[in-house]
């Protein structure tokens, strides 16, 4: 949980090795989740998002840091917590919104639904509702890269209850095997559901404290802080392009809702959201830009700019159709459609 | 032409796309340098090396996980489970992953892989090593699934399904590995989605998958010959897609209907032709339609039970005969 001391420039900090324009953006990613995920549950209690969604309000410093961290090309591959990390790779908050209230607008046209956020063209290949199915697949993500010697790191994004299911075992094994460049993403909010996560692993880190059973270095970070986060990526991404293999990173922050929209988290003793909520990840960056000197207004000015965008896409999202009944078919097979005979 | 095994044509199915396309990759448990624990994949590292034929840690979810990030990606896997029932152990990559994908964001993601494996029984293995499980594959929308009962059909449905966009399931039967078969010089390339009728007849026709191709074949050259009983013989080759035109235009020419399946009785590949023949074809049947199969059972690993619970030659002869003769 270091930070890095300030390079030259000629404000103290403004030129570090983050900068002010990623930290903009790091700002910017973050309040984007925020209004976005806020928006998804005001319209669940609206009854205009069916099905379940999963969100992650104070959650927002991982999603931002580590896509930030990324290059164009790069993939994600997420859970059914998977709405803050699509948004993060610039997926429009209209064609989210719109899959949650499942419209003909959203980005499978309503087919998958919260849970199965998709969007290739931005590098989003997927969230995946069985818990730690994705890890094996990000690793055959990274097999291809390997193979091809594209430059490109798959990064999959998971929660501490993933670490006690099998196939996170077999894909760190596996990956760490084959030196793939594959990031695995812990997002540690303390609870696998509703059940403390603590209560039911055998160590205090899940992810953190397991790494070194498959050769890997042990990193435990401060996942409310987008800095750090960034800066946990950036170094994971380089060594990942450099063919140093993959990186486990468990990253420490908390949930400020329950696990899905369901659940009103009683279960968590009194004070413990208070405590996490003073180290709100967003309210923490407004006070590292004013450190780095970054003047209010512009921060003001993307606080105006997502709730406008969020609100336009909202209306849109309202707006919009349902989708049309001859998609029930369409795209189980290549061919488009689903026979099975001839 | 030359004979082949069936074990060696998968090799030389393997090899024949691993050659034309280098966007074909293979791997699995004790495939690379051991050849496979049924040397069916011998010589793929030494000809094609190991950053394309891969040994796998025992790990079914992550290969069968890591095929599928690769195909998502580009690439054109063909991934190994050493025995068809450890499907069981990575079922989610099977029923909820691959099977979904394309249909779950709207078209946006593909899986074009082949997931080999050794089904069946006829090895004295038990319960949990000589299971037909084609029926769990059978029924999840977005698989194909062949089971070839040839050599030749090993090396051109293998190249058919590689080629093929959508993830396949591949059943190669073990206890045809040792069987020999003409096979043509040259590439060769098959279409799913067909049957073949293997032994022309007018009085019956009886469908097989696999082993039992062999079996029907044999039990309908007996009730020719001791019985007078003309059977045509379909190997229905692909359950998914499903040939019910070649099936349907046999039916209707020979008006009697068997299947004979190695699955237990319950939902196998055959209930759901009968139940389709039923529907589309009531009117051309003479007499009801009959299901050969294993019994509801877990399989016994002893010999002499083993062969008692696989539809048999004579069984089929039996039951045709009894059956025809009502």
């Amino acid at each position: 949980m270091q930070e890095k001391p300030a390079s030259e420039g000629s404000r103290p900090g403004i030129n570090d090795d983050i900068g002010e324009e990623k930290r903009l953006e790091l700002y910017r990613l973050q309040v984007e989740i925020r209004e976005s995920e806020q928006r998804a549950f005001d319209l669940f209690l609206q009854n205009l998002v069916k099905g379940t969604s999963h969100l992650s309000l104070g959650q927002e410093a991982v999603a931002a840091g580590f896509a930030a961290a990324m290059k164009p090309g790069d993939l994600s591959f997420c859970t059914y917590r998977g709405h803050a990390h699509t948004l993060a790779r610039g997926v429009p908050i209209e064609k989210v919104l719109g899959e949650l209230m499942q419209r003909d607008n959203g980005l499978m046209r309503g087919k998958g639904g919260s849970m199965h956020l998709t969007s290739a063209e931005h590098g989003v290949m997927g969230s995946y509702a069985i818990v730690g199915a994705h890890l094996p697949i990000a690793c055959g993500a990274a097999l291809r890269a390997q193979y091809r010697g594209d430059s490109d790191v798959s990064v999959c994004f998971f929660g501490d209850g993933t670490t006690n299911i099998g196939a996170f075992h077999e894909a760190l094994n596996f990956a760490a095997v084959w030196k793939l460049p594959v990031i695995f993403v812990c997002e540690n909010n303390l609870y696998m559901e509703y059940t403390p996560i603590g209560e039911v692993t055998a160590v205090e880190h899940p992810a953190g404290d397991r790494a070194s059973a498959y050769g890997l270095e042990r990193i435990v970070i401060d996942g409310n802080d987008a800095d750090v986060v960034y800066r946990a990526a950036a170094s994971a991404y380089d060594k990942a392009r450099a063919g140093g293999g993959p990186s486990l990173i468990e990253c420490m922050t908390y949930r400020h809702s329950g696990h899905s929209r369901a659940d009103p988290a009683k279960y968590r003793p009194e004070g413990e959201l208070d405590r996490w909520k003073e180290r709100d990840p967003i309210e923490l960056y407004r006070e590292r830009l004013r450190q780095f000197g970054i003047a209010d207004d512009a921060v003001a000015a993307i606080d105006a700019d997502v709730r406008r965008r969020v609100d336009e896409a909202t209306e849109r999202c309202k707006a919009a159709p349902s989708p049309p009944l001859d998609l029930l078919t369409t795209d189980v097979y290549a061919d488009g459609g689903f026979a099975w005979r001839n | 032409m030359a004979e082949l095994t069936y074990r060696d044509a998968v090799a030389r199915g393997i090899a024949q796309e691993m050659t034309r396309d280098p966007d074909v990759i293979f791997f699995g448990e004790d495939v690379a340098k051991a050849g496979g624990v049924f040397k069916t994949t011998v010589g793929l590292y030494e000809q094609f090396g190991g950053k394309r034929v891969r040994d796998c840690p025992i790990s079914e979810q992550a290969i069968l996980g890591a095929a599928m990030g690769a195909a998502m990606t580009g690439l054109k896997p063909i991934a190994e489970i050493m025995f068809s029932d450890f499907f069981a152990v990575c079922f989610d990559y099977i029923a909820n992953e691959f099977a979904k994908s394309r249909y779950m964001s709207n078209g946006q993601l593909k899986c074009p892989l082949v997931v080999r494996t050794a089904n069946g029984a006829g090895s004295r293995f038990g319960a949990q090593h000589s299971q037909s499980v084609e029926n769990w594959a059978m029924m999840i929308p977005g698989l194909k699934v062949v089971a070839p009962s040839t050599p030749r059909d090993v090396i051109g449905l293998l190249a058919a399904a590689v080629r093929d966009p959508d993830p396949v399931i591949f059943f190669e039967h073990k206890s045809l590995y040792p069987m020999k078969g003409e096979v043509p010089d040259g590439e060769i390339v098959d279409r799913l989605g067909t049957a073949a009728i293997v032994r022309g007849g007018t009085d019956a026709t009886i469908l097989a998958l696999a082993l039992m191709v062999p079996r029907a074949l044999e039990a309908a050259g007996k009730l020719k010959a001791e019985h007078g009983i003309d059977c045509e013989v379909v190997d229905v080759r692909s359950l998914v897609p499903l040939d019910t035109r070649t099936i349907l235009g046999s039916v209707g020419r020979t008006h009697r209907l068997f299947t004979v399946e190695e699955n237990p009785r319950l939902c196998g590949w055959g209930a759901e032709i009968v139940s389709i023949v039923a529907d589309e074809a009531f009117y051309d049947l003479d007499g009801p339609p009959v299901r050969i199969t294993t019994p509801h059972i877990p399989l016994p690993a002893a010999d002499i039970l083993e062969d008692i619970a696989l539809p048999t030659v004579d069984r089929i002869v039996e039951r045709v005969r009894r059956s025809m003769a009502g």
